[in-house]
């Protein structure tokens, strides 16, 4: 079966490249190819699939080596793939929403030009991303990283007509930039460390590596995936990247791509575990997004910001459950996989909403959608308590557990970090509290838009609606069915390892205390916005709200901090290198030429003064050959 | 192997004694083979110059060239092969002539040199036709006066100086003993018999006769000059050492020869050894034209007619540097002491002058006239090292800058307006836009005078200068590298006219050469490729040959 592993990546990959090279002739069947691709892959995955659980625990993984890619010396790497129950959740994850939001973007794309080209690139997304999660090493791991980085930014650009959406691209692509130094950087360090960085051998040779090494890859790789995961520090682009078409929002920016941080640190958890210095890091910075996201996605009125929000809140939950070592791998994982089926139907549900009301994203102009939009408003009404924990739906299992895992860590650690988690699960039932009451509930605030045109809501079509349902039934089901009997947590043991979490005030009491915030939430949120019409212009508001509505001042912050030391930076380099460098450059120029001109003059066409000089140049000679002796 | 202490056993290898008492002559005719074909070539091209008419003097002189210099390489490489270059090392000719690697190696690249010079010297198609007769770069006849009616007779009779191959041919017999010279009543004899035919070849142009008559007249004066200086050290080292063979005086110099007694006061007086020295190293310095004595170079460069200016400029150099080498590691070496800091100067000054001269030169060929000035600073500094790798590096560098060197004047040679070649720099802008074929030759052969990777130019400097590093003199290098980025601003600067200019409207046309000098320019971009991008083959046979027989 490993065969059948390579091509995982291949048919998507065949099919951006004949999308992207195909030309015209394409346009009125290209979406059909790519969604073919993208569901063909999805069958490879499934046969895989069900061919790894016919094998039992420790047998599973599969490994193939496609060709030798680079061999110089010591320095060798493979183009080679590992399947493993970690990489086999990945490609489900990947291929399944994906084919389903293929099928929603051809309704979705229905009216734009470049539709072939808008496919191409998805395609080329699930290639780079299915490469990203099955590479067997890192620097493989890296190209997929990379690729995902670029299809990221050509469809956050996918408008390019937008300055905006043009803006948004650069922005995230060079945000990301930051976070592949730091990948490659722990690639390098792997490799003079360990002499290879094929998963096995690194992670394996951990025990003998020193500690303060585990400590620089660690934090390396951390910075990596805050950059890919928008985490803090470099959370800054996700936002600006809902300028993208919605499908784009709902595959890569919620369901798939901004995970691979997450997957990055679950798959080296050895070294994490290695590096306790590293893994308070990667909480931190988890337990500070989760907070962050999930204020700022209180304080928006863009349907699409407020989920980004979300989005970077639940990776916060993620991030900081993969901190937590072998107690929170495995929730880690799960939280992922029922995000990607709650936040991808979410984004859909708005993408849907966006389509009835004349591509509107301010929820202060919605109201009342219900009953226009029944299916939407069933679908992103059931991704909706999925998200805040109902019980007995995905987030509910998934999220509990993180949160108990965080209470689990002990110390006072354990409090900040199970109380952060507590609290963000409050404000994430008050914020989607908030988007269903504006979006779907209240009074018509429906206002035409710049052209004029009245909107008229209405159901999505078919291609559109029938993917939205699967992931409603994807972010009813799953969380239920991972955790019968352990099933999620048996599946991937095996791979990242498990430890039972045990919260100091026990895990009922916990469920309990999350209940009852996420009541407050969703209570606090019905006073402010459901018995209240909402006003139709943001009324001004406290400075903390204020703040949140411009993303907690991350733009100004990295403005003042970085972008006006730069350009300070590069105007004084400016200054020296026309001042000093070229100064100098241009002086020596020019001293040589002078020196050039005036020697030249000794060249005067007479034979008398060449004679005169070679007469005085072997006086010199010979006076100088006696001096060197002494002699004269 | 012999009673005499080989005291420099790196580079030196002890020749059998001669037995002490006196022999008949006897000479190795096979081992001298290499010299006594060209020379044997050149005094049947005088025989043909005098008995065959005039129609066929040309065919006949370029055939028999031709053949001579294949012969005479051929006799090189089986010396070689014999095994002369390394174990059977020896000198031949009662002690005047050695025959080993160095002397071997440098003999073959003057071969190949010359056979090349020999294609650029035949061609006939750049010239426009004269009467209806193709003409060559020499003028119709040397003796005529330039303007003269004779001259104009001569030109339309379609009379062409086919003498030329046999003064060629002197001078190569010239060039192969210089290297291998082990007296020095050889080395002088060697100087003036390829010294004269080149006074001579100079003023022998087809056009700018004046000119190329003052460079003939001010090359023969100061050569005249250099070699009194050097005669005068010849005679100053004898009287220290009462004799003239090589190995004699370095076994006085290190103090192993069984001194005569009435020679006993002489030989400690160092000053006569020291001035003798200092004169003949400054007659060899003048012909590889190092600072200050390289004021020739420039002029003499752009007088001669081009052909002759590659040859003079590739296999001078060539020679005089395996003379120079031969001297100073066979005759000098225990003096290392004494000549190195001199030479030091010597090289840092030559290297410098040479580059920074070049910068604000309007003249091709006198832009590479002071890129060879700045070329014998950066060999100078291989030959400073004293390390067997100074003396390979040096081969090296000669056999790969000989190449060089020919194929840019040949280059020269194609480009031509009106008036004959167009040297003026100006002249060249956008050339590259209207001859990209032409362009990109040349501007190869720059890139390798200015030592770009992947061109024979990078290996041969890397040789040289990791050879002086090794050999302690840092300072050396650095200023060298100096110089070659100085050096690199003015073969750039040629690049850029050449493609980056617009052509002028009036500019030079490029003829289109026949086989003659396309073969000439080919082996100049082949050897340039092939030494650059794959030198260890040759820089090993460079270091197999690089021991001297003493």
């Amino acid at each position: 079966m490993d065969y059948l592993i390579g091509w995982l990546v291949l048919l998507p990959l065949l099919g951006a490249g004949v999308l992207l090279t195909g030309g015209r002739r394409l346009d009125r069947t290209g979406h059909w190819i790519g969604t073919v691709l993208a569901g063909s892959s999805f069958v490879v995955a499934a046969v895989l699939f069900f061919d790894m659980l016919g094998r039992s625990g420790e047998d599973r993984a599969l490994h193939s080596t496609a060709f030798t890619w680079i061999s110089v010396g010591s320095f060798k790497a493979d183009v080679a793939f590992q399947l493993d129950q970690l990489s086999m959740t990945f490609a489900l994850l990947i291929t399944g929403v994906g084919t389903l939001i293929h099928i929603y973007s051809i309704g979705y794309m229905e009216h734009d030009e470049r539709r072939r080209r808008f496919f191409g690139y998805l395609n080329l997304f699930l290639a780079a991303m299915l490469l990203l999660v099955l590479a067997d090493n890192y620097l493989l791991l890296y190209v997929g990283w990379e690729g995902v980085g670029l299809a990221s930014y050509l469809l956050i650009g996918f408008w390019q007509h937008k300055p905006s959406a043009a803006t948004a691209a650069k922005k995230a692509f060079i945000v990301n930039r930051v976070g592949d130094v730091g990948l490659s950087i722990a690639i390098m360090l792997m490799f003079t460390t360990f002499g290879t960085f094929t998963f096995g051998p690194v992670l394996g040779a951990v025990d003998g590596a020193g500690e303060g090494v585990l400590t620089g890859i660690g934090l390396m790789l951390l910075l990596a995936a805050c950059g890919k995961s928008a985490q803090v520090p470099l959370q800054s682009w996700l936002g600006d990247a809902m300028e993208g078409p919605t499908p784009v929002s709902a595959l890569i920016h919620a369901a798939t791509m901004v995970t691979a941080g997450v997957y990055l640190i679950t798959r080296s958890g050895a070294i994490f575990d290695a590096a306790p210095t590293a893994q308070v890091a990667v909480v931190t910075v988890g337990a500070v997004t989760l907070l962050f996201g999930a204020i700022v996605g209180c304080a928006k009125d863009d349907i699409k910001k407020a989920l980004a929000g979300s989005t970077m809140s639940q990776i916060g939950y993620m991030v900081m459950a993969a901190g937590l070592g072998p107690i929170g791998y495995v929730f880690a994982i799960m939280h992922l996989v029922t995000h990607g089926f709650f936040k991808a139907g979410l984004f859909l549900g708005a993408g849907s909403v966006m389509h009835g009301m004349n591509d509107e994203v301010d929820m202060r102009k919605y109201g009342a959608l219900r009953k226009y939009m029944p299916v939407t408003f069933v679908t992103f009404g059931l991704g909706y308590l999925a998200i805040i924990g109902f019980p007995g739906l995905s987030g509910f299992f998934s999220k509990d557990k993180i949160i108990e895992a965080a209470f689990a860590k002990g110390g006072t650690e354990g409090w900040i970090l199970g109380g952060a988690a507590l609290l963000g699960a409050g404000i994430t039932a008050f914020y989607m509290t908030r988007v269903m009451l504006m979006t779907f509930f209240g009074e018509k605030r429906w206002e035409p838009d710049a052209e004029g045109h009245e909107p008229h809501p209405h159901e999505s079509p078919k291609s559109m609606t029938i993917p939205m349902v699967v992931l409603a039934f994807g972010s009813v089901f799953a969380g239920f069915l991972f955790s019968w009997n352990e099933a999620f947590v048996k599946w991937l043991e095996p791979v990242t390892s498990f430890e039972e979490a045990h919260p100091p005030m026990g895990a009922a009491a916990v469920t309990g205390a999350t209940m009852v915030v996420m009541l407050l939430g969703v209570g606090l949120a019905w006073a402010m916005y459901g018995r209240r019409p909402v006003p139709s212009v943001a009324p001004r508001a406290s400075w903390l709200t204020r703040a949140a509505r411009r993303d907690l001042l991350q733009d100004d912050f990295n403005h003042v901090a970085l972008v006006l030391p730069g350009e300070y930076l590069t105007r004084g380099l400016v200054y020296v290198d026309h001042k000093g460098v070229d100064g100098v450059v241009n002086g020596t120029a020019a001293a040589v030429g002078g020196l050039s001109g005036r020697m030249r003059r000794l060249q005067n066409g007479y034979v008398r003064s060449y004679a005169v000089s070679m007469l005085a140049g072997t006086a010199v000679l010979v006076a100088a050959t006696l001096l060197m002796r002494g002699v004269a | 192997m012999s009673s005499t202490v080989a005291v420099h056993s790196l580079w030196t290898t002890a020749a059998p004694l001669a037995a002490d008492k006196i022999n008949a002559p006897k000479i190795e005719y096979a081992q001298l083979a290499p010299v006594l074909i060209v020379f044997g070539v050149a005094i049947l091209g005088i025989l043909l110059e005098a008995f065959l008419p005039r129609r066929f003097r040309y065919t006949g002189q370029v055939g028999l060239a031709v053949v001579g210099m294949a012969a005479a390489f051929a006799a090189v490489v089986a010396l070689a092969a014999g095994g002369y270059a390394t174990t059977k090392a020896h000198i031949a000719a009662m002690g005047a002539v050695a025959v080993d690697g160095p002397a071997l190696f440098l003999q073959g690249t003057i071969l190949l040199v010359g056979m090349v010079g020999v294609f650029t010297f035949a061609e006939r198609r750049l010239d426009p036709k004269a009467h209806g007769r193709h003409v060559d770069s020499f003028a119709a006849q040397g003796s005529a006066v330039p303007g003269s009616d004779q001259e104009k007779d001569a030109v339309r009779a379609g009379f062409t100086t086919t003498e030329v191959f046999p003064l060629l041919m002197f001078a190569i017999g010239g060039m192969l003993i210089f290297p291998a010279a082990n007296d020095l009543l050889t080395l002088f004899v060697a100087l003036e018999v390829f010294s004269l035919p080149l006074y001579l070849l100079c003023a022998l142009a087809r056009r700018r006769r004046l000119m190329s008559q003052e460079a003939a007249v001010k090359y023969f004066l100061l050569g005249a000059f250099s070699s009194a200086f050097l005669l005068f050290g010849i005679a100053l080292l004898y009287g220290y050492a009462g004799t003239v063979s090589y190995s004699g005086i370095a076994s006085v110099v290190d103090g192993t020869a069984k001194l005569n007694p009435a020679l006993a006061d002489s030989a400690g007086n160092d000053a006569l050894l020291l001035i003798g020295a200092a004169l003949v190293g400054m007659g060899l310095l003048f012909k590889v034209g190092a600072v200050p004595f390289h004021m020739w170079t420039p002029d003499v460069y752009e007088g001669a007619p081009t052909p002759v200016t590659g040859f003079m400029a590739a296999a001078t150099k060539v020679a005089a540097f395996g003379a120079l080498l031969r001297l100073l590691y066979v005759v000098l070496p225990e003096l290392r002491w004494d000549w190195r800091p001199v030479l030091w100067g010597v090289a840092i000054l030559t290297m410098l002058v040479g580059a920074i001269v070049a910068v604000t030169q309007t003249d091709v060929k006198r832009l590479l006239a002071y890129s060879s000035i700045a070329h014998a600073g950066f060999i100078l500094a291989g030959v400073i090292a004293t390390t067997p790798e100074g003396v390979s590096s040096v081969l090296f560098y000669l056999a790969a800058y000989s190449f060089v060197t020919l194929g840019a004047f040949a280059v020269v040679t194609l480009v031509r307006d009106a008036g004959g070649e167009a040297t003026h720099l100006s002249r060249w802008a956008g050339l590259g836009r209207r001859s990209p074929l032409v362009a990109a030759v040349f501007a190869i052969f720059l890139l390798a005078f200015a030592g770009i990777p992947l061109t024979s130019g990078f290996a041969g400097k890397f040789a040289v200068f990791s050879a002086a590093a090794q050999g302690g003199a840092m300072p050396l290098v650095i200023v060298g590298v100096i110089s070659s980025a100085i050096a690199a601003f003015f073969y750039i600067r040629v690049i850029v006219l050449m493609f980056f200019s617009e052509p002028k409207a009036d500019g030079p046309t490029v003829a289109v050469p026949s086989p003659l000098t396309s073969t000439a320019i080919a082996v100049g971009v082949a050897v340039t490729l092939v030494l650059g991008v794959a030198p260890q083959y040759f820089l090993d046979l460079a270091n197999q040959a690089g021991v001297f027989v003493r």
